[in-house]
């Protein structure tokens, strides 16, 4: 019991896909400029990681090794399409806003690199767990992403406002840069920084250590 | 020409739609790595987007089967299965022609021609194009001028991440954190074209 816990939690901050992995930052960083679209897609992303993670480890025994990735991406295609044309169908709105980024999940890393990491090689239950831990931990870094950037690029979550706009005769200048490509980068970046003050194991090892003028004096 | 300098500066598939990053933070370490896999992808960015035109207008847009008789059927939904099949099935041609006829691009493009399949900026670029429906001329202008920007995004980081090495970085920002940072600046810098017009 404790060991499948680990496989929902894992991913959440000890081994986030996002800010560990760098995977499926493509769409991570597309969708953010509001806490809605961050939250569709998300939503999305989980729903197809955990299908695809399911189906494939179901018939992981039946999969020839030389054609499985072919096979993989087929089913990860499949789900996708789905998925477009049902928030097609109920969120056309969304679907507008989102435009390519929902096919695209096709060409997320995450969804592949579950697949081929851990679905792959395990049973069905596992394999769930890992997928639906893998979703939330990617969709914990979208929504903190999308609220920053929505709260202070329109200084308003989820539509409403939080802080009064200066046009509105509040106090709130929004920082039109928000919703700009590069502070989706910048945010990131911080975010990681946080992640790796916290955990510092993460850390990456410099290729070389940059020595003081003592140092190289006294090796 | 415009729309060839607006889908290199303005409208960057790396810096601006986040298109491929996957790839760019992995690949980018060393500047001849970041140089090839560049070039690799101008190649199949430029064949594989009009390319994917022809198979959408053809085969699988309402209409038309006409032809065939078949008036009705709407085959569009199948098209990032099959964009995907393109592209794979470009890439293996690809490599196979450089080969047989240009094998010194081969050994130096050897290993990145697979990695480019995976990268989300050359489907994006080919659902870009059925999106914003381009004409064969445009999606083949526009397949160029995607994949160059996307190599000079790519080049131009990996010349200034070459550089870092020397540089004294906070611990939690090392690696990961810093791509990110040096990365937003470019996306910045590139933000200015849009706003003060191409060069």
């Amino acid at each position: 019991m404790k060991q499948s816990l680990n496989y929902l939690t894992d991913p959440l901050v000890k081994a986030n896909p996002v800010a560990l992995h760098i995977l499926g930052i493509c769409s991570a960083l597309a969708v953010t400029t509001s806490l809605s679209t961050a939250l569709t897609m998300a939503g999305a992303l989980t729903v197809v990681l955990v299908l695809s993670s399911v189906t494939i480890s179901s018939i992981r025994n039946h999969i020839p090794t030389s054609i499985r990735l072919i096979v993989q991406i087929t089913i990860i295609a499949s789900l996708v399409i789905v998925m477009d044309m049902l928030l097609r169908a109920f969120a056309f709105e969304m679907s507008k806003k989102l435009s390519i980024f929902v096919g695209l999940i096709v060409t997320n890393c995450l969804v592949l690199g579950r697949a081929e990491a851990f679905a792959r090689q395990n049973p069905v239950w596992p394999s769930l767990l890992d997928a639906l831990g893998n979703g939330l931990g990617y969709s914990l870094i979208l929504l903190i992403v999308g609220a920053v950037r929505e709260l202070f690029g329109a200084g308003a979550l989820l539509g409403y406002q939080v802080f009064p706009l200066v046009e509105n005769g509040g106090w709130f200048e929004p920082l039109r840069l928000m919703q700009l490509a590069p502070s989706a980068f910048f945010i990131l970046g911080l975010l990681i920084w946080i992640i790796r003050s916290w955990r510092p194991e993460q850390v990456e090892e410099p290729e070389f250590s940059i020595l003081s003028q003592n140092d190289a004096r006294h090796p | 020409m415009e729309l060839f300098l607006t889908s290199v500066f303005e409208q960057n598939l790396a810096l601006s739609f986040f298109l491929g990053i996957c790839t760019f933070l992995a690949v980018s370490r060393k500047f001849e790595t970041a140089l090839g896999l560049g070039i690799a992808l101008i190649f199949v960015q430029a064949i594989s987007v009009p390319v994917n035109h022809l198979i959408f207008e053809w085969l699988l847009v309402e209409g038309a089967w006409n032809w065939a008789g078949l008036p009705d059927v709407d085959l569009s939904f199948l098209k990032l299965l099959s964009f995907i099949g393109v592209i794979a099935a470009m890439v293996q041609i690809i490599e196979m022609a450089l080969e047989r006829y240009l094998p010194p691009l081969h050994r130096a493009l050897g290993i990145y021609l697979p990695l480019v399949t995976v990268n989300c900026a050359i489907l994006g670029g080919s659902l870009f194009m059925v999106e914003r429906k381009y004409t064969l001329g445009e999606s083949m202008i526009f397949g160029l001028g995607g994949g160059v920007g996307w190599a000079l995004a790519i080049i131009t980081f990996a010349a200034i991440r070459e550089r870092l090495k020397y540089s004294d970085i906070p611990k939690g920002l090392q690696g990961l954190g810093i791509a990110f940072v040096i990365t937003g600046l470019m996306s910045l810098s590139f933000t200015a074209f849009a706003i003060g017009g191409t060069p």
